[in-house]
């Protein structure tokens, strides 16, 4: 067993930035960075466009709150936005002092491009590779701090939780295949979002909501987990990011007749230079639909992998591509052989961020004792029903920051947990894993195929476009994938670096975290951001202002409801 | 409204439907390394026939072996777009990123696919990188300063130039094919290699930071001087950091500065 | 500091070739380049050896070079000689990496400055030529 005062399980920017917070409280504390990847491959290294933060003058707080509320459709929680606003700016530059290469003005300030939904300029940047570049520097800042003990490669297997607290979790070291114990007064979950629950997703294989799953079987709620943010352009087949830099620089959406059709959806008129909030720096949830809309009234291409529209670039030049997107150019030409330069990019929406998760409070807290949450695994909520693009890897710094602070302040008044509880606990977790993967026998199913129905199953079903009928279909149809899933075969029987368990445990977090997004769905009768329902059609405040929490029992998800925190924004019609 | 919902699935279905190879479809030979410790006294091959598509990558093809022929293949993967550095492999005997070695430029040749060479192996085509991240962190790839700026007063102002100066070997993505790439890091185990001086270059070039002398053991014996410029490091970078110039540009810099400490030590920096 | 790693000891670890030079064309020619250093060694010392026959007196010297014009000799000079031409050229090569010209913004390309260095050295090399040629006599 090893022990910690704070166990940290995901080593993407939020787990990097909670783990140097909690560090820089106190160098006493030692800190587990438990991670099934090593850090520098986590998911944030992918976030290409930008983050969000007040630094010019031109710009104000209440702006970022009102842009980000208004973004949400009113179902952010006002204080939590007033509050990561407030400390977004100190977050940038404190990530500039530790080396973030950010792009700069002549004058040697950090600049700032448009992004959707923004009334102003304000998503810092670092050309078109922001995360990556985020992600980075946080990993090496990170090794300054010999009290953040890195556990590599170590697959999260549950939450271990003693007399109504959180006391450390267990996780396959995949090395030796041994379920280690990492014991801890204090955890926190930073393990992303679930996109692989969805087949066409710019998230990496990795995102497949094992600490959201984890936490939800626990008898944590998980929170408004029903909207799952389509990214307007992904390329088609892949579903490979094009970051909304590129609309943000200028880009332009074109169906398949030429023309920019964002403009009869209430996004116009079409400008030639980019105007903030309309058109394609419209948000996302919006640009999706009118992209399904156009495909409905037979408006976009046809390809190999379905049905498309153009992102143009070519009137920005080669150099701008070269010097704002060179990532861009580089992902449309090796994957799908154009050069923005001379042809538009097909692009098409895919699933890529999940503004659900664990329910957490302003200060990264859940309703378990010494469980924290922060990132896409969490929602506070400053996301709402549909989150603006550059305000998700803000929200990493801003709440890992809290998430780390919160849970060093909290171990350092309670004592280590009982080992004995922990050791039942961790015997009892062996004993189901032995049972269900790591000696199982027989099977029929293969793993890839229940993955493949489970996805298929949540692009019909709780996709742009719901239903009341096709989301029942989903939620029974991932019940008898349930079942079917303990017919699943495993094949390898070695220990050492067995990624097929992995893939199994994997799966079964997804088939956990795909039913409650589906039964939250099914719950939500009304159509609110990026949750849109045919059958109710319109925003229903009175009924649904609301917050839906999931809580976990043997047959399926029970949903309850949060009232929205509301300080200065009443609720608007949502028009931009 | 639910129609074209359908429609597009069903074309989702066809992409996803890997395990449905007829007789007809064309097919693509990957030999790769398996390795089970305990099991396997030394490395061996193992033939596989996968679906070709034109647009499919390596990698793609591994998942395919993964998911319908062989659970028991171990590999590292993960964002499939060449930016998280996990699928390293050699591919025909070249280091490559396999989420970007396209079938295509293989076929209707078979592909061996093995783990990273000068690496030792832990299970099949996944190697032990703890060595590389131990030398990462040797070189203080971190801001280090005599005096910090407190927050509240900005950010330091860098000129593009100054960016410039340094952002190429910024783009690091860790992925080690420059180590595998590398016969001096394969005859010596001992050497800092491309990536880390790379790293530590970055930090020594960037106008924030005042660190360079306690970077030294980029300057020692199995640093920089390991190096005999062969340059396949810089040729197979898939992200253009160019390491062999961040070696030998720190190789005149070390130089200048031990001149300078010998002929003017009353100025140091 | 980490954690948990792998057991050093369960690792497989594969040899190094002794022939791992002549695996790829680019290690192959990396191996030349640093053979062409022992040519140009060679050739230094029997430059050297020709400069001390010189103060041994017109008959020494006469009998030194006729037994430089024997053809192993001459053989070894046209070797040497390449050797010290590959040499160079990648030494030019290898300047531009160490070296980034900027004119304004942009850079030079390498190959461009690898480019005037060769030019630049052809320009001297025939310089000393025709001067050579000229004094001869």
């Amino acid at each position: 067993m090893f022990t910690h005062d704070i166990v940290i399980v995901g080593g993407g920017g939020a787990g990097l930035r909670a783990a140097i917070a909690a560090a820089e409280v106190s160098s006493k504390l030692s800190i587990a960075l438990v991670s099934k990847v090593y850090p520098m491959r986590s998911h944030t290294v992918s976030a290409e466009g930008g983050t969000a933060a007040v630094l010019r003058e031109y710009d104000s707080l209440d702006l970022h709150a009102k842009d980000t509320i208004f973004g949400a459709d009113f179902l952010a929680d006002q204080d939590a936005v007033e509050a990561f606003v407030k400390e977004a700016p100190g977050e940038l530059i404190q990530l500039e002092h530790w080396g973030c290469p950010w792009s700069r003005d002549p004058d040697g300030r950090v600049s700032s491009r448009s992004f959707g939904g923004m009334s102003v300029d304000r998503t810092l940047f670092a050309a078109d590779k922001t995360g990556f570049h985020l992600l980075h520097t946080l990993f090496q800042t990170s090794l300054k701090y010999d009290s953040i003990i890195r556990y590599d490669e170590c697959f999260l297997t549950s939450l271990l939780v003693d007399d109504g607290k959180v006391c450390g979790v267990t996780s396959i070291n995949l090395y030796t295949g041994r379920v280690e114990v990492i014991a801890g007064k204090t955890v926190i979950l930073c393990t992303g979002g679930g996109g692989r629950i969805f087949p066409f997703t710019t998230n990496a294989a990795i995102n497949t909501g094992d600490g959201m799953a984890a936490a939800y079987r626990a008898g944590v709620a998980l929170k408004d987990m029903e909207f799952v943010q389509y990214h307007p352009t992904g390329l088609p087949g892949t579903g490979i990011l094009i970051t909304e830099a590129s609309r943000g620089e200028g880009g332009w959406l074109k169906n398949k007749d030429g023309y920019r059709y964002l403009q009869d959806y209430g996004l116009g008129p079409p400008t030639d230079k980019p105007t903030h909030r309309k058109m394609e720096l419209g948000p996302r949830d919006i640009l999706s639909r009118c992209h399904m809309q156009e495909y409905a009234k037979g408006r976009t291409f046809e390809g190999p992998y379905g049905h498309y529209v153009h992102l143009d670039l070519r009137h920005l030049g080669e150099e701008v591509i070269n010097k704002k997107l060179p990532f861009v150019r580089e992902l449309a030409s090796k994957y799908v052989g154009i050069d923005p330069v001379y042809e538009p990019i097909p692009v098409r929406p895919v699933v890529h961020y999940m503004m659900g998760g664990v329910s957490t409070d302003i200060n990264a807290k859940t309703t378990l004792v010494g469980l924290y949450a922060a990132g896409e695994t969490a929602c506070v909520s400053i996301n709402g029903a549909n989150r603006l693009g550059s305000n998700s890897l803000t929200e990493l710094l801003v709440f890992g920051t809290r998430a780390g602070r919160a849970a060093a302040a909290y171990a350092a008044n309670v004592s280590a947990p009982a080992s004995a509880a922990i050791d039942a606990l961790a015997a009892d977790e062996q004993r189901r894993l032995d049972r269900q993967f790591l000696r199982k026998d027989g099977g029929t199913e293969r793993i890839a195929t229940i993955r493949q129905e489970m996805q298929l199953a949540m692009e019909e079903g709780a996709g742009i476009y719901r239903d009341e009928q096709k989301m029942e279909k989903a939620c029974k149809t991932l019940r008898t994938l349930r079942e079917r899933f303990k017919e699943i075969i495993i094949e390898d029987r070695g220990s050492t670096f067995n990624t097929e368990v992995m893939t199994a445990l994997e799966l079964d977090f997804m088939l956990d975290v795909a039913e409650v997004v589906a039964n939250s769905a099914l719950m939500r009768r009304e159509s609110r951001g990026s949750h849109t329902r045919t059958d109710f059609p319109k925003r229903d405040d009175a009924n649904f202002l609301k917050h839906t929490l999931a809580y976990r029992t043997p047959d399926g998800p029970k949903i309850d409801y949060l009232p929205v925190t509301i300080t200065r924004w009443p609720p608007e019609e949502r028009k931009y | 409204m639910g129609f074209w919902v359908s429609s597009s699935i069903s074309k989702l279905a066809t992409r996803n439907r890997y395990h449905e190879v007829t007789m007809a479809e064309p097919t693509i030979t990957l030999n790769v390394t398996r390795y089970r410790p305990g099991q396997d006294r030394a490395p061996t091959t193992q033939a596989y026939a996968v679906p070709y598509k034109e647009d499919w990558v390596v990698l793609d093809a591994l998942n395919h072996i993964k998911d319908q022929i062989d659970g028991t293949l171990s590999y590292r993967w993960s964002c499939r777009m060449g930016v998280c550095g996990s699928c390293g492999m050699m591919v025909n005997g070249t280091p490559k990123l396999t989420c970007a070695a396209f079938l295509r430029d293989y076929y209707p040749g078979e592909i061996r696919v093995e783990p990273l060479i000068n690496f030792p192996i832990i299970r099949d085509l996944v190697i032990d990188m703890s060595d590389f991240l131990d030398k990462l962190k040797s070189v203080k790839p971190w801001i280090i300063r005599k005096e910090e700026k407190p927050v509240a007063r900005g950010e330091y102002l860098q000129t593009p130039a100054e960016l410039e100066a340094f952002h190429q070997f910024t783009q690091c993505i860790n992925c080690m094919l420059c180590y595998a790439a590398c016969p001096v890091y394969g005859l010596e185990p001992k050497f800092l290699g491309p990536a880390a001086i790379a790293l530590g270059y970055r930090y020594n070039m960037d106008s924030r930071d005042q660190g360079k002398e306690q970077r030294a053991v980029i300057g020692n014996h199995d640093g920089i001087w390991d190096c005999t410029f062969v340059g396949e490091c810089s040729v197979v970078c898939p992200k253009d950091v160019d390491p062999a110039a961040a070696i030998q540009r720190s190789k005149v810099d070390t130089t200048k500065n031990w001149f300078q400490s010998i002929l003017m030590p009353w100025g140091q920096r | 500091m980490t954690g948990i790693r792998p057991d050093p000891s369960k690792l497989y670890n594969r040899k190094m070739p002794a022939t791992w030079w002549l695996q790829k064309k680019s290690y192959f020619l990396f191996m030349l380049r640093e053979l062409s250093s022992v040519f140009i060694a060679l050739f230094l010392l029997v430059y050297l050896y020709q400069i001390y026959q010189l103060t041994q007196g017109p008959e020494a010297y006469a009998a030194f070079t006729r037994r430089l014009s024997s053809p192993g000799w001459i053989f070894f000079n046209l070797i040497a000689f390449l050797f010290a031409v590959y040499h160079s050229v990648t030494w030019f090569q290898s300047t531009a990496v160490v070296l980034p010209v900027r004119l304004g913004e942009r850079l030079v390309p390498r190959q461009i400055v690898t480019a005037l260095h060769i030019g630049f050295w052809i320009v001297v090399s025939l310089g000393v030529l025709i001067l050579f040629l000229a004094l001869k006599d």
